[in-house]
């Protein structure tokens, strides 16, 4: 079908959507937060290779450890999901396959990091 | 999805050998794009030889001695020759270019000239910017005011005017707009390194009134949130401007309004 749309009519489109600043702001401070936080995670992992399981839990339920590694896990998460939206916009096309897709990178990042809290909580509090 | 390979009916195949000009000593080879509308052949790349004794330095002085002395039909946009008119943007090289600005003795091995990429082809290194030109009038580029006008002139001091350095050279030739990979992929919704350009170029102008109004259509996804800073815009500007940096300006107005 010839599509005989003005090409100011294709630019134009359907507007402004008035957003994505907010995405846009929100990866950079995740950005941010994400340096220090991984510098951690890097370190723990270094500092316990080789360290027996009792060790590791020990360790993982001390509350600075405990609270650096939750908030990693949802800084890391977090910019994950939105550098990942970005990706799929870019290259994605089709409007259904784009929907479905930043439907699944909602959920993924959210039930890592439920699964990833949860698992956590149990260390830090015994059970 | 994005299409990564050509479609059939585009791939470039291997097209004719122009004769050598009789005499000449000092030649230099031309790999040419053409692609013709009048017919249903595939682009091709044509190749031509250029005597440099009888021929000016620069790429587009080959294409010009080429048009008269050898084919006539290989068609191609041309104006000014000294860089200020934007006509002659193509890739050259390998690279988005002016073919008046660009040396025939910058470039090692044969001369390769193709259209700008990843835009409809009028003929041969004719691109169609009609998209891209659509967008330019999108943004409105022009003064806008609600004070009433003044009798004489709209008074700007030396410092603002100074902000306007390093934009107001643009010359609209859609290098970089072509050469950015995010444009590629989004051309009709992401405004394009050159346009972005542009519309900074009216955001910091402290005689237009209307910032508000030309951040609220510029804030989408995709207008602008597509650039990625690739740079590709600012290492290909024939100009030396630096588009990238007018996009990130653009994007500190947008957080600095709401923080």
């Amino acid at each position: 079908m010839a599509d005989m749309r003005t090409p100011l009519n294709k630019v134009r489109g359907l507007g402004s959507a008035r957003g994505g600043t907010e995405h846009f702001w929100r990866q950079r401070l995740t950005a941010v937060s994400n340096i220090p936080l991984i510098i951690f995670f890097i370190g723990f992992v270094a500092a316990y290779s080789g360290s027996s399981y009792e060790e590791i839990r020990a360790a993982l339920a001390q509350p600075v450890s405990a609270l650096l590694m939750g908030l990693a896990f949802v800084s890391v998460l977090y910019h994950m999901r939105l550098g990942m939206q970005v990706i799929i916009e870019d290259y994605v096309h089709g409007e259904g396959w784009k929907i479905a897709l930043i439907l699944l990178n909602t959920f993924f990042p959210v039930i890592v990091g439920a699964i990833a809290l949860y698992s956590l909580l149990r260390i830090a509090f015994g059970g | 999805m994005v299409q990564l390979t050509l479609p059939k009916n585009s791939k470039v195949k291997q097209g004719k050998v122009w004769p050598k000009p009789e005499g000449a000593t000092n030649l230099r080879e031309y790999r040419i794009y053409r692609w013709s509308p009048d017919d249903t052949e595939n682009p091709r790349v044509d190749t031509y030889y250029v005597d440099l004794d009888d021929c000016g330095p620069m790429v587009l002085d080959g294409l010009i001695w080429i048009k008269n002395k050898v084919d006539s039909t290989l068609t191609f946009r041309r104006s000014c020759r000294e860089g200020i008119c934007g006509s002659c943007a193509m890739n050259i090289d390998g690279a988005n270019t002016l073919a008046c600005t660009k040396g025939m003795d910058d470039i090692g091995g044969a001369v390769r000239v193709y259209p700008l990429p990843h835009m409809p082809v009028v003929k041969d290194l004719v691109p169609d910017l009609s998209i891209p030109y659509a967008q330019l009038s999108s943004i409105e580029p022009w003064l806008q005011t609600v004070t009433p006008e003044p009798a004489i002139e709209w008074k700007q001091s030396h410092e603002d005017r100074a902000k306007l350095d390093g934009l107001y050279e643009c010359i609209l030739c859609f290098c970089c707009q072509t050469s950015c990979p995010s444009y590629w992929w989004n051309g009709e919704r992401y405004l394009g390194p050159a346009v972005l350009l542009q519309a900074y170029r009216w955001l910091i102008d402290s005689r237009d009134e209307a910032t508000g109004e030309r951040l609220d259509k510029l804030e989408d996804p995709f207008r602008l949130y597509r650039c990625h800073t690739i740079m590709n815009c600012t290492q290909t500007c024939p100009k030396g401007l630096n588009p990238a940096k007018a996009i990130a300006e653009i994007k500190k107005m947008m957080v600095e309004r709401r923080v």
